[in-house]
């Protein structure tokens, strides 16, 4: 097949100077030439720039001020030292990381072995994974409330507690209980979002080549062997972008509380960073205190990002 | 068109085109209409949503004859949602700088309102020309909207807790209607009466969630002649034997006697909800409470009567009371904010109109003959014309509400840093309605150190 270049276009070879043109600098010409790729790109970047960069800069800037009286002035660190002494700060930080742990090692493994099983499925495998997909297409709000109001019930009439009941074990309070109050949003967090793990686990798996799996199998593998040799190597690029994903995601923690807990739950046990983000920010005039609360998190992750980079490029 | 042309053309409109979106989402100033012609527009919020039929219509008819009566005036009518001031809501248009030219905030909300810089100072305006029931507005009222002197908005209403009972469950429990409990330990055989009718049914319901939890707090803490901080704001004063009391008066009931249902956790709407479904028999709330009920939450007025706040072994020694009213943005020229005061005295402060449109209200579903807005100053005269249109135009019972009229208890305000020290005191009270072995004394302690460390912190 043939290769043409349309004129006018980025391949265009290059045209000798008219003289009667005086001669474009380098960087007007680079412009020029790539006129539509940038004006394409100005889309792309002022979308970036109002909607992330802006905001985010505008809330590093807040969370060096103090506005009093509709003045606001510069307080250096101020909003942090005040955040910090914040009775809730520490308490904030230790229930995220729970959050965070729990779910890496139930939301993050669980979906990875539904993927698995759903792989090894001959038939009927498009209506498992609508099933499995189909709490992803509820809006987690409604998918919350479903938990809230119908599973941790704490009274007997709650489906989990009707379960655990008909199975002759001990009934749970569910949110009302300190202790259960991560598990529980854990559970419900995993059922939300695991579909699309899931499915993109199962792209994953779906691109290993069968005669991997035949040349394990030949060699005496068992299922075991045939995950840990040659499953989890061929999709180790898709289950550390995932682990990094799974841990950003849930170190925002937000929603659960809100619904599932109203707010920070039985005797604090609920209230997440964000969580506090949202009282100092909409319930105790102090949008300042917010943002440096905002800007410690962004350090947090940003560290870890960075840090992750580090390892898997080390690893690579 | 060749197709890089097109392409070009196509990046050319979708910049263009991103540059118009952006520039649509600017805001514009109104001031070029706002005296365009002789003729004043200014909006106003808190305008009743679609689903508060009657109220929206009630609305439209008071900006329709204000206008009439007021040629040059124009209302531009703003609703932001059944309640007027969800605080998440309310900041986020305080910060975002979208507060209508004349907008509706608590009384709570003055210091984040000055805060923001967004409020006008309106001494200069309110008067008895601008406002001819000015003179009967209850002067302590005007006060809590006061700062330096200066006043920043009008009041609208105002209101106290008592304790709010569903006759209908009194009855099945064999308690006297017209006797509610006058101090805790009643409160706590009545509850226990209640909830032995069984079927889900909470004898005593309350908060502890979502910063409602330290609210109820506060008012229970009143109830016992308690304070939540020293008289100077810079101490917590609740862990005390007053505190003691709130918190064991709720632990013996949710514990000792399982009176106040297994659902904890309740927040504002959650209680309302349950309350509407007659699964509550006692709460403590204003009495607008029974309007929520039944205007959101398909309850019965005929159900709900009112008494005064409990008190440990007799009447409460004080009771927490709020109120809301409209504060006027910066910058409005003086002919916008006598007319944004022209208009909140035709709708909210005269006797017959707007909100005391009693003779309109009566055939709606809407309360008349509450206590209710206790606005107007005691032997004022507009105070007599409101009771005697209440009077003659009362579609609930006033007995009902009469005990808790009979008797008034010190209303006391809300403590400087409210919702922060709510947030805290929400955990004493998850505390002890959701752990039977919680220690009272270690969530008193808890939380004292906790509002002392906040107010450290706020200087």
């Amino acid at each position: 097949m043939a290769i043409t270049t349309a004129p006018g276009s980025v391949r265009e070879a290059p045209r000798p100077a008219s003289p009667a043109r005086p001669a474009r600098t380098g960087l007007g010409r680079k412009v020029r030439d790539n006129l539509t790729g940038h004006a394409f790109l100005i889309g792309a970047v002022l979308c970036f720039a109002v909607f992330s960069w802006y905001p985010m800069i505008r809330g590093i800037v807040m969370s060096f001020q103090r506005t009093r009286r509709g003045v606001t002035s510069w307080v250096g660190w101020d909003n942090y030292i005040r955040i910090v002494n914040d009775p809730s700060f520490w308490t904030a930080w230790k229930n995220t990381f729970y959050f965070t742990v729990l779910a890496l090692v139930v939301g993050y493994v669980v979906p990875f072995f539904v993927a698995i099983l759903l792989n090894e499925f001959r038939h009927a495998r498009g209506y498992l994974r609508i099933l499995v997909y189909l709490p992803v297409m509820l809006p987690p709000a409604s998918a919350l409330f479903l938990f809230k109001f119908y599973a941790y019930d704490p009274s007997e009439a709650g489906l989990f507690n009707a379960i655990l009941k008909a199975l002759h074990l001990p009934t749970s309070q569910w949110m009302q209980s300190p202790e259960m109050t991560m598990p529980a949003m854990v559970l419900a967090s995993t059922w939300m979002n695991m579909g699309s793990a899931v499915l993109i686990y199962l792209a994953a798996l779906q691109n290993i080549p069968g005669e991997l799996y035949e040349a394990a199998e030949l060699d005496g593998a068992g299922i075991w062997r045939r995950i840990v040799n040659v499953t989890i190597p061929q999709t180790r690029l898709i289950l550390l972008l995932l682990a990094m994903l799974q841990i950003v995601a849930t170190m925002q923690l937000f929603i659960e509380p809100l619904i599932l807990a109203n707010g920070a739950g039985a005797e604090d046990s609920a209230t997440s960073v964000a969580y506090l983000i949202y009282q100092h920010g909409f319930f105790q005039n102090d949008l300042n205190g917010a943002a440096a609360l905002g800007v410690i998190m962004l350090v947090v992750l940003a560290g870890f990002s960075a840090a992750y980079a580090r390892l898997t490029a080390k690893q690579d | 068109m060749s197709v890089p042309q097109y392409r070009k053309a196509a990046a050319l409109a979708l910049v263009a085109g991103l540059g118009l979106s952006l520039t649509a989402c600017s805001t514009k100033s109104d001031d070029d209409d706002a005296n365009a012609g002789g003729k004043v527009t200014i909006t106003v919020d808190c305008q009743p949503v679609g689903a508060q039929k009657e109220l929206l219509q009630n609305w439209n008819a008071d900006v329709v004859e204000f206008q009439k009566q007021n040629p040059d005036i124009t209302i531009k009518s703003v609703s932001v949602g059944e309640q007027c001031n969800n605080p998440p809501d309310f900041t986020a248009r305080l910060s975002g700088g979208t507060m209508t030219d004349v907008f509706y905030g608590y009384m709570t909300d003055l210091q984040q309102v000055l805060d923001s810089g967004q409020a006008m100072d309106i001494s200069g305006y309110a008067n008895k020309d601008s406002i001819p029931t000015w003179d009967s507005v209850d002067p302590a009222l005007k006060e809590v909207f006061t700062d330096n002197g200066k006043l920043y908005a009008v009041p609208v209403k105002n209101y106290s807790m008592g304790l709010v009972y569903n006759k209908v469950l009194f009855q099945q429990a064999g308690l006297d209607v017209n006797n509610p409990p006058k101090t805790w330990p009643e409160v706590r055989e009545a509850a226990k009466k209640i909830s032995a009718l069984g079927n889900g049914i909470a004898g005593y319901a309350e908060y502890s969630a979502g910063n409602t939890g330290g609210w109820h707090f506060t008012s229970l803490l009143y109830s016992q002649g308690g304070q939540v901080l020293t008289p100077d704001g810079k101490k917590a004063d609740f862990n005390n034997p007053m505190g003691k009391q709130v918190l064991q008066n709720l632990k013996d009931m949710r514990y000792g006697d399982n009176s106040m249902g297994s659902r904890q956790l309740l927040q504002w709407g959650d209680l309302l909800t349950n309350a509407a479904a007659g699964k509550v028999g006692m709460f403590i709330g204003a009495p607008d409470t029974t309007q929520a009920i039944v205007s959101q939450f398909q309850g019965k007025f005929q159900d709900w009567a009112m008494g005064p706040l409990p008190g440990q072994d007799g009447p409460a020694k004080g009771t927490l009371g709020g109120g809301e009213g409209y504060f006027f943005k910066k910058g409005l020229t003086p002919e916008q904010v006598k007319a944004g005061l022209k208009w909140v005295a035709y709708q909210k402060l005269t006797p017959g109109k707007g909100q005391f449109d009693y003779v309109r209200a009566k055939p709606q579903n809407y309360p008349v003959g509450l206590p209710q807005p206790l606005l107007f100053a005691n032997g004022s005269e507009a105070q007599k014309q409101e009771l005697e249109l209440r009077k003659a135009n009362a579609n609930v019972d006033t007995a009902n509400f009469a005990l808790f009229e009979a008797n008034p208890i010190p209303i006391k305000g809300e403590p400087r840093n409210a919702q922060a020290i709510y947030a805290v005191l929400d955990a004493a009270m998850s505390g002890v309605l959701t752990n039977p072995n919680s220690n009272i004394d270690a969530l008193l302690k808890t939380a004292e150190d906790k509002v002392n460390q906040l107010l450290a912190a706020e200087g």
